[in-house]
């Protein structure tokens, strides 16, 4: 009988240890089973023929074997071939810097009555310091031709200053400078056969840089992207697949995909497998909206939380970023000189030109519902002064199918605004009537506001803003996206202002966890005092 | 009492001490694994968790469809047929009657494996608690595909709750077991099949339906 038992028991202890190592056994080998996730498949998919071709060669056109002494000259020789070139891009944000593509809507846009909270405005490409990053040249604005080498030149051959020196050189009539005109004439017919699709340090010259410097503006755009580590960012990585921006910012007619501003970048997410003409600007698009491995969790995720909410755990990984600039620091002078200070990670914290700054490295996100569209507070709206105003903000809400948990960078300052008005201000910056020439505020405003034609009382103060960046680059490779606890937590949980929506490991009900408590710790009193009551009372008699 | 005999007799079948032990050992790995997922503290990590709460869950679902279709082809569903008899007398038993060393007022039989306390139990958990905790479960499991019908919090709060009434329910039960002849031999009992009942034991024909019909 025994024997038999204890045989018995030994089955059923197998059998039922077999039942949990296969628990383990299922899970230990999900990482490792050679199985490639989905997404990582169809994006693999989509940038196997990633090799451009072409046939042309820049350095045998014709058109191209001149003695330009003008940028205006070259662009003429581009648009000699590429007649509807000029015309397109004349239609492009790029070059209208106004929202809309209609050109009486100036509601939106740097040209229009569009405001931010760090040069605050591009007074309606009155501000030539603005137009430095302007497709046109000699910062013409819309009045000029457009500069075609700024996108499409790789040979970061600086032409405008090559062009003033030859029309200085050549004014002064000495053969001696004949010679080094013909130099230099000679050094821009070979840099100007350079012709490429834009490089990253095209798009960076001015999307790394903007607000002024280097990581100013965007926080996940700066010129660590230039030459990336995989780290860093794994599509763009030298180390990893060494995308260039165009990879995913496809263009139709100059019309470069991925602009967020009062309209969403696409109206719908959509893979390639759904549309294979889609621009390539989502996640989506190439990864697809189920790109985990089969049956993860993570792909139940994907109709509420953005791609980019895990997978860049922060911003600014390299490069700092400017959080908050305070203009109302700005015009203090040394001697009466303007000065600036430098702070930690050498970058300024005062400049009296601009005020006071605050740069941060490897910064978290803050999270919003977003379905693509951000709201733009102008130099035209009324606003609230007793509160911060949202200069800029994301869009969406959980109802909305299109929108998503969204990472952002939130950048906040003072700036001037109207006290009559209630509106906020578009001070003049550079320029002999600009601030940075006079450090006279209220002058400054006079002027710019002129140049969008709203009204200025001539009263004027400054009201705390935000600014919201979309956190879209730097994603970092999968190893060091979020886990899982990092906003399933009850303490400091990455999505805890997002509400109305329950989060396992979040979120509780405080009346079901206590009538529970109460229930458990009830039970373990009573068995407690029970058994002390047996242990003497029944011992001490049957003892 | 000393002078009566303790025999013991055949009580509980192999497949039922393994169905025992199982649910035993599924029901304390998905409380933990449930109250990580539910933040109470950290353990094993959010994910695993998860990932062992699913597929212990769902494990479940399938033994519980075993477990039921041996309760009806064995007929021994009729061990949980609910009855006041004797009830109170059971109550009164552990309430006061244990602290006196007195006998319990019912001997397990074959027929009549469960006391009338332990039916209500166990009819209560397999009946009500069990049910609802898997259908909220598979509910929540499910929850992504069918977004929009249900609300989570309810759903998670509904599942919450009956965890705790188990959790209860386990405490006790832990308790209970050191109730017998010795602190063990419920254990022991649950583990050889065995169980330990004295000789004179009368059962009442009342208590023995289960069996009576064969």
């Amino acid at each position: 009988m025994k024997p038999r038992h204890f045989l018995k028991c030994c089955i059923a202890v197998i059998a039922v240890t077999a039942f949990f190592c296969s628990v383990q056994a299922v899970f230990a080998s999900t990482p490792n089973n050679g199985e490639e996730a989905l997404g990582r498949k169809l994006a693999k998919q989509a940038v196997k023929g990633s090799k451009r071709w072409s046939t042309i060669n820049h350095a045998k056109a014709d058109a191209l074997n001149s003695d330009f002494t003008t940028g205006e000259e070259i662009t003429k020789a581009c648009l000699s071939c590429h007649s509807e070139a000029a015309t397109q891009f004349h239609k492009s944000i790029h070059w209208t810097w106004l929202a809309s593509g209609d050109k009486s809507d100036i509601r939106y846009g740097k040209a229009g009555y569009s405001v931010n909270n760090f040069c605050i405005s591009g007074n309606a490409m009155e501000d030539k310091g603005c137009l430095k990053c302007h497709t046109s040249w000699n910062r013409k604005g819309v009045k000029g031709e457009v500069n075609c080498l700024k996108c499409h030149n790789s040979s970061g051959f600086n032409f405008i200053e090559a062009f003033s020196d030859i029309k200085a050189f050549s004014e002064d009539g000495d053969p001696e400078t004949d010679e080094m005109v013909k130099d230099i004439q000679q050094e821009i017919k070979q840099e100007v056969t350079r012709v490429t699709f834009p490089t990253r340090k095209n798009c960076g010259d001015c999307h790394f840089k903007g607000g002024g410097g280097d990581g100013v503006k965007h926080g996940d755009l700066d010129t660590s992207l230039t030459k990336p580590n995989r780290m860093l960012d794994v599509h763009m990585g030298i180390d990893g697949k060494n995308f260039s921006c165009t990879r995913c910012h496809t263009t139709v007619d100059h019309n470069i995909a991925g602009r967020i501003y009062t309209n969403p970048a696409v109206a719908t997410r959509k893979s390639l497998i759904e549309d294979d003409l889609a621009p390539k600007i989502t996640c989506v698009s190439c990864h697809s909206s189920a790109p985990h491995k089969n049956d993860s969790k993570m792909n139940d995720h994907t109709d509420v939380v953005s791609c980019q909410a895990c997978h860049i755990p922060t911003f600014a990984r390299v490069n700092p970023t400017m959080m908050w600039w305070d203009w109302t620091k700005a015009g203090k002078l040394k001697d009466g000189k303007p000065y600036h200070e430098d702070g930690p990670f050498g970058k300024p914290v005062y400049k009296s030109i601009k005020g006071e700054f605050r740069w941060e490295k490897n910064v978290m996100p803050e999270y919003f519902w977003f379905n693509g569209s951000l709201t733009s507070t102008t130099a035209n709206e009324v606003i609230d002064p007793a509160q911060i105003v949202k200069v800029s903000h994301p869009v969406g809400d959980k109802t909305d199918p299109e929108a998503r948990i969204y990472p952002f960078k939130i950048h906040r300052g003072k700036q001037p605004y109207d006290k009559i008005n209630k509106k906020l201000l578009a001070p003049m910056l550079s320029g002999k009537n600009g601030f940075w020439t006079t450090f006279d505020m209220n002058d400054a405003i006079e002027h710019g506001n002129k140049t969008i034609g709203i009204p200025y009382s001539g009263e004027f103060d400054y009201v705390e803003t935000t600014y919201a960046f979309p956190i879209t680059h730097m994603v970092a490779p999968k190893e060091n996206a979020l886990n899982c606890t990092q906003c399933h937590t009850r303490e400091n949980s990455r999505l805890a202002n997002i509400t109305g929506l329950y989060m396992p490991g979040r979120d509780k009900s405080d009346l079901i966890d206590t009538i529970g408590w109460i229930l458990v710790i009830g039970a373990l009193a009573g068995v407690l005092i029970h058994g002390i009551g047996r242990f003497f009372i029944r011992n001490g008699r049957e003892g | 009492m000393k002078d009566k005999k303790i025999i013991k007799i055949y009580l509980y079948t192999r497949y039922e001490r393994f169905w025992h032990w199982l649910q035993a050992l599924m029901i304390i790995c998905l409380i933990t694994t449930g109250l990580e997922i539910h933040g109470t503290f950290n353990l094993l990590g959010f994910q695993t968790a998860v990932n062992i709460h699913n597929f212990v869950g769902l494990s479940w679902l399938i033994l519980f469809a075993f477990f039921v279709f041996w309760l009806f082809t064995t007929g021994e569903w009729k061990q949980y047929i609910p009855t006041t008899k004797k009830l109170f007398s059971v109550v009164l038993y552990y309430a006061w009657g244990i602290f006196q060393g007195n006998p319990h007022p019912i001997q397990k039989s074959k027929g009549a494996k469960h006391n009338p306390l332990q039916r209500l139990t166990y009819l209560g958990i397999s009946a009500m608690l069990l049910p609802v905790q898997m259908i909220t479960g598979l509910l929540y499991y499910l929850y992504n595909d069918m977004s929009g019908v249900l609300s989570l919090s309810i759903l998670a709060g509904i599942h919450t709750l009956i965890a705790f009434f188990l959790l209860n329910f386990l405490v006790i039960h832990l308790y209970m077991t050191t109730t017998g002849h010795s602190l063990f031999s419920h254990i022991a009992g649950m583990i050889t099949g065995w169980e330990e009942v004295y000789e004179t034991t009368q059962i009442a024909d009342w208590e023995t339906q289960a069996v009576k019909k064969k």
